[in-house]
């Protein structure tokens, strides 16, 4: 999974021209680091599909929030640089977003 | 196949921690079901824990994995599962999980807590993990140098707005009383005022939450003028309360209007066999301690159902001979005197297996066969009732034979 931050996220996601996943995560929230090693076995098995991406909220919190992201985890679906689905929430779990994963491949 | 324990406890907060940590320790075979990913309930979610006896420096996250620690170390089990149905069949019940897993127990805890209240305003489904929560540790660190609204001036509204200071910018609590009046203990509302990071808005409430796809912007009514205002903000908090995470059980165990379940002192719930405890019980005080205090009498109370249901189906039920049981009590001089005279007449020698009850430490099996008098004699055969004589003279004894 590619590591985003302030500088690659507009190249990577929003100037890119297919579908990208975004994982917006952060060290303090305990169910990011629980999904996390789902969420990578999901990047392996959709990889044809999407491009997987992570980004640490630390230090990046103003480009979270120019995305709408204001809760963790976020798992953020982009399609041509357009916003297209924003799962989030203490209860999300890593076959939510395999169902979506499956939906929009 | 489902798997069989002695002890099921269902909900990993302190009150069903506590439980298990009891039950696992008297050797009852205990399996602790939790719905979400981490044990510790309602306190994983906070951050202070400052009056826990004998625990004077913890926070309430730490102070939940000594919890769960201590109930490992005496063997209980921990699985995640959220229970979809409760079975009550005699001195088996049977657990259902939303995913299908199932599971039997001979006894059962309901500590299933309380989840926060929802208040149903305009805007707060939409912004839901956009701005709007319900956990302060959780999403803290997100609005760092943001400003928020709190909705709400109990205990916990207190105690999370002034950890949230540690990381916002400014917080606007909206209280719905006069000013200076709160819900929350005069200490911390002290806390509250001193704080330079927190302000009030007296006698309101919050009528709407809007912003384009994230939080902007809080609506606030004045309920005595009926005036609106707009607080400029990037969250929203919600402490108002919680509410039971009962909805499995209607139907199963009796529950108070508010869906609370109805407990003795013994946190007995109507069906035999079957607890609840903390939270999710009808009660005033909701503490860590008290929670924990619960937990511990239901798996006292749990192991001794068990002891005296597995007496009465090896010895009775599942009997080869026919059962003479006498009801007695050592305040009934009477029924004193049955005993005796019952143990005179060698029954063992007869066919009979003898067993007394007494009724005031065992309740459970008086009130299963209606005995309301003693001393009562019971007669009975493969598990069925033959005769039943209440206050019963020599020669009625002696027919029965």
């Amino acid at each position: 999974m590619i590591e985003l931050n302030k500088d690659n996220f507009e190249e990577e996601v929003l100037n890119f021209d297919g579908k990208v996943v975004v994982d917006f995560w952060s060290e303090s929230c305990d169910h990011c680091m629980e999904i996390m090693p789902e969420v990578k076995k999901l990047a392996e098995e959709f990889a044809d599909d999407f491009k997987f991406a992570k980004l640490d909220i630390k230090g990046n919190r103003r480009l979270a929030i120019g995305q709408k992201v204001l809760g963790l985890p976020s798992i953020v679906f982009y399609e041509n640089g357009e916003k297209v689905e924003h799962l989030s929430g203490e209860d999300l779990e890593p076959e939510d977003i395999r169902k979506e994963l499956e939906a929009r491949a | 196949m489902s798997e069989k324990y002695d002890l099921i406890v269902l909900g990993g907060g302190p009150a069903g921690m506590s439980s298990a940590i009891y039950g696992s320790r008297s050797r009852l075979k205990t399996l602790v079901l939790e719905a979400k990913r981490k044990t510790g309930g309602q306190p994983s979610t906070y951050h202070d824990m400052e009056n826990y006896p004998g625990v004077p420096e913890t926070t309430a996250s730490e102070l939940m994995e000594n919890f769960r620690t201590h109930a490992e170390k005496f063997g209980t089990e921990f699985k995640k599962g959220e229970v979809k149905s409760l079975e009550v069949d005699g001195f088996e019940k049977i657990i259902k999980c939303k995913k299908g897993e199932e599971y039997r127990a001979k006894s059962v805890v309901i500590a299933t807590g309380a989840e926060p209240r929802k208040l149903g305003i305009k805007g707060e489904e939409e912004f839901k993990g956009k701005g709007v929560s319900y956990c302060a540790t959780c999403d803290a660190d997100l609005f760092t140098d943001l400003d928020i609204v709190v909705v709400g001036n109990g205990n916990s509204a207190v105690e999370e707005s002034i950890y949230l200071t540690k990381f916002v910018n400014k917080i606007t609590m909206i209280v719905i009383h006069d000013e200076g009046v709160m819900d929350a203990e005069k200490i911390l509302q002290e806390k509250a005022m001193e704080n330079d990071k927190i302000e009030f808005v007296w006698n309101s409430v919050l009528e709407e939450i809007k912003g384009e796809g994230i939080v902007e912007k809080a609506v606030v009514k004045n309920i005595k003028n009926g005036e609106k205002s707009e607080i400029d903000c990037s969250g929203v908090f919600f402490f108002v309360g919680r509410v039971p995470s009962t909805d499995f059980l209607e139907g199963v165990v009796d529950l108070t209007e508010h869906g609370y379940v109805k407990t003795t002192k013994q946190m007995e719930t109507n069906q035999p066999g079957v607890y609840a405890v903390g939270d999710v019980r009808n009660k005033v005080v909701r503490q860590v301690i008290t929670a924990a205090g619960d937990g511990a009498t239901a798996a006292v109370m749990a192991q001794s159902y068990i002891e005296e249901e597995e007496y009465w189906q090896n010895h009775v039920v599942n009997a080869d001979k026919p059962a003479l049981v006498a009801f007695w009590s050592v305040t009934d001089q009477e029924s004193m005197d049955l005993i005796s005279q019952l143990e005179a007449m060698e029954l063992e020698n007869k066919g009979y297996k003898f067993l007394k009850i007494d009724t005031y430490k065992n309740r459970l099996i008086s009130d299963r066969y209606d005995v309301e008098e003693i001393p009562t004699l019971l007669k009975i055969k493969a598990g069925e009732v033959v005769s039943k004589l209440v206050k019963p003279e020599k020669e009625e004894i002696k027919e029965l034979i």
